[in-house]
């Protein structure tokens, strides 16, 4: 039986609250992509997807992606189980520089870069005179999403690590298991699908990320950049169903995250019962 | 195979969790470690097992200091209190994890291992929920399978951390007894931890009584149970009244009251906190031979094997008695009457400074 405390009419009022602006914000934008895509019909739709300068952009994406989120990944666990499972002088340090991308502007971060690498900065005289590009180059792109994903999979694993306790490890040592078996055999499957959760995450910020990317890549035309950034320059162009056809593929990335992250977010429920 | 700990002592933070202890365990016995939680018991398991490692001291297999040894080459099987089965396996790889992590030279093959499996889950009489998850089992359950998961690798001593303290009363009765059996018929060198007296005196061949990180008292159940070396032990193995009293020879005066104390030397009088178990008072209608303490019944309660009394003394203390039922159908006493109260025995005395 379901138990009801609130009257029918405050109900009602909620739920429509709630869907009038879901459909306002999420729904409508995501019609008006697909429609102002098409708006010039699919020849044009398609023959923005198949320009050398998109293809190069979506290239330059999911060349980011597929170096971002292992590395990510690699950090994220090895970062939680420092976290959750030892106690040690600086945890609560290495946690607040876990969540520092996460409180800081995307723009701020690329700067730093900037800062970093760019001619006029600290380590850009030495680059130069060894002749390695970082800033309005590929591993600017990539170290400036690097930094704005840590926090993605780090972040997901924590909680449940800590949850889950050290005697389970524990238990597999006792049982002649030795450390690296005990992590693959025990720690690692029992976060699976925290960490699914978090590469999807990790993974959508990574393709979407524009603010700190676009201060480090340069936007050379085929060389540095990125979706987000390809949709910007054909927008500012008025190529406005280029642009829209390229967003298109930006919006269904988004669609598949969300439909992944709702099917392993039931999994992790069904994992903790 | 015997274990031994040689001058242990731990700390963790400011925290003295073990002070310079030393115990030794006979192969094939049945150790307990009673304590009250926070008295280092749990902490003893774990460097014994080497999940933990002592500060200072040493910790002996047999002959072999394992000062060098890692948890996984010990050979403990060690059961946790909330059991920590590996919760994304099913029990059969739950239990046969010990034997699949091994080095494949020495790996039973995989018909071994699901023979051994099989014996197993029939010994904790659980052949049935193979292919089960653990959060599918019940507490008991899980307590049992975590057993067979620590028996699996063959153990040369089994560690039991409080192993049925989260179970209920009735599961953990009938696990404990299932305890004793198994080790009356496999002789596993066992140390288990409990907090719970009850426990250990009735599954226990020896039981270790530990407080603030040292031992109070070692002995068998009886022992320890009818000769308490201090108030602490005594208080903490079942209940106890205590008066204070001053002790002349043969006996003791409460207030006005002398009191004839059976079996009790007194070198020369002095002040004294006398303990007396529920079952060492004497109740009657009439004042006998000797003097007794006269009390108001305040509460009976004959519901179970003994009749418990609550009494309150004309001074005001409160004595906990139990009689028998017997005793009890004799008396026909009920709440408000007046009765008198001598000892059969007393317990313990402890020896004041001070008059009370």
């Amino acid at each position: 039986m379901q138990v009801r405390t609130e009257p029918r009419i405050v109900r009602y009022v909620l739920i429509t609250i709630a869907l009038v602006f879901f459909g306002l914000f999420l729904v409508l934008p995501l019609v008006c992509v697909f429609q102002n895509a098409l708006s010039k019909g699919w020849v044009v739709y398609f023959d923005a997807l198949r320009h050398p300068d998109a293809l190069a952009a979506m290239k330059m994406t999911m060349i980011t992606a597929l170096i971002v989120v292992p590395c990510n990944l690699i950090f994220g666990v090895a970062a939680a189980w420092a976290v959750s499972k030892f106690d040690f002088k600086g945890k609560n340090l290495l946690l607040s520089f876990i969540d520092l991308p996460l409180s800081v502007s995307p723009v701020i971060a690329g700067l730093i870069f900037i800062l970093l690498f760019g001619a006029q900065g600290v380590l850009g005289p030495w680059l130069i005179a060894h002749n390695i590009r970082i800033v309005f180059a590929w591993p600017g792109i990539i170290l400036a999403t690097i930094f704005v994903t840590v926090p993605m999979v780090a972040r997901e694993l924590i909680p449940i690590m800590k949850s889950q306790g050290t005697e389970e490890e524990e238990a597999a040592l006792t049982l002649g298991a030795s450390g690296w078996k005990t992590f693959w055999m025990v720690s690692i499957p029992n976060i699976r699908w925290g960490i699914l959760y978090g590469v999807i995450l990790c993974n959508a910020r990574a393709m979407g990320e524009f603010g700190a990317v676009s201060v480090v890549s340069g936007h050379i035309r085929g060389l540095t950049n990125t979706m987000p950034l390809h949709v910007e320059i054909l927008y500012n162009e008025y190529q406005s169903a280029a642009a829209f056809a390229v967003a298109s593929i930006l919006a269904m990335l988004a669609i598949v995250t969300l439909i992944a992250k709702s099917i392993v977010e039931a999994n992790i429920r069904q994992g903790q019962k | 195979m015997s274990i031994e700990v040689r001058n242990i002592h731990k700390k963790f933070g400011e925290f003295q969790a073990l002070v310079d202890l030393s115990l030794k365990i006979e192969t094939g016995e049945l150790l307990a470690l009673l304590g009250p939680s926070g008295c280092g018991k749990t902490t003893l398991l774990r460097i014994v097992a080497g999940l933990d490692f002592a500060d200072q001291g040493q910790v002996f297999f047999g002959d072999q200091d394992a000062q060098n040894q890692k948890a996984s080459e010990r050979g403990v099987g060690f059961v946790f209190q909330h059991y920590a089965l590996f919760r994304h396996m099913t029990v059969f790889d739950n239990i046969a994890f010990g034997m699949n992590v091994q080095p494949k030279k020495v790996r039973p093959s995989r018909e071994e291992i699901r023979k051994k499996v099989m014996e197993l889950l029939k010994l904790v009489q659980l052949e049935w929920l193979a292919n089960r998850y653990p959060w599918q089992l019940s507490g008991g359950q899980r307590q049992r399978i975590a057993l067979a998961r620590a028996l699996a690798v063959r153990p040369r001593v089994l560690l039991l951390d409080e192993p049925f303290g989260s179970l209920d009363a009735q599961v953990r009765k009938e696990l404990r007894l299932w305890l004793r059996r198994f080790h009356d018929e496999s002789h596993i060198t066992t140390l288990f931890v409990t907090h719970d007296q009850e426990e250990a005196l009735e599954v226990a061949d020896r039981i270790v009584v530990m407080n603030q990180g040292r031992i109070e008292q070692m002995g068998t159940p009886e022992d320890v149970y009818h000769n308490p070396v201090n108030a602490f032990v005594l208080n903490f193995l079942g209940n106890v009244n205590f008066f204070h009293c001053r002790l002349v020879e043969g006996k003791a005066i409460i207030g006005d009251t002398v009191l004839d104390v059976p079996g009790l030397s007194v070198d020369k009088p002095h002040p004294a906190k006398l303990y007396v178990r529920p079952n060492q008072f004497k109740l009657s209608r009439y004042a006998g031979k000797g003097t007794a303490l006269k009390a108001t019944v305040e509460y009976v309660n004959p519901a179970g094997t003994v009749v418990k009394v609550n009494l309150k003394t004309e001074t005001g203390e409160l004595i906990h008695a139990e009689i028998s039922q017997e005793e009890y159908k004799h008396l026909k006493i009920v709440k408000t009457e007046q009765v008198f109260v001598s000892l059969k025995d007393v317990t313990y005395s402890e020896h004041l400074k001070n008059n009370p």
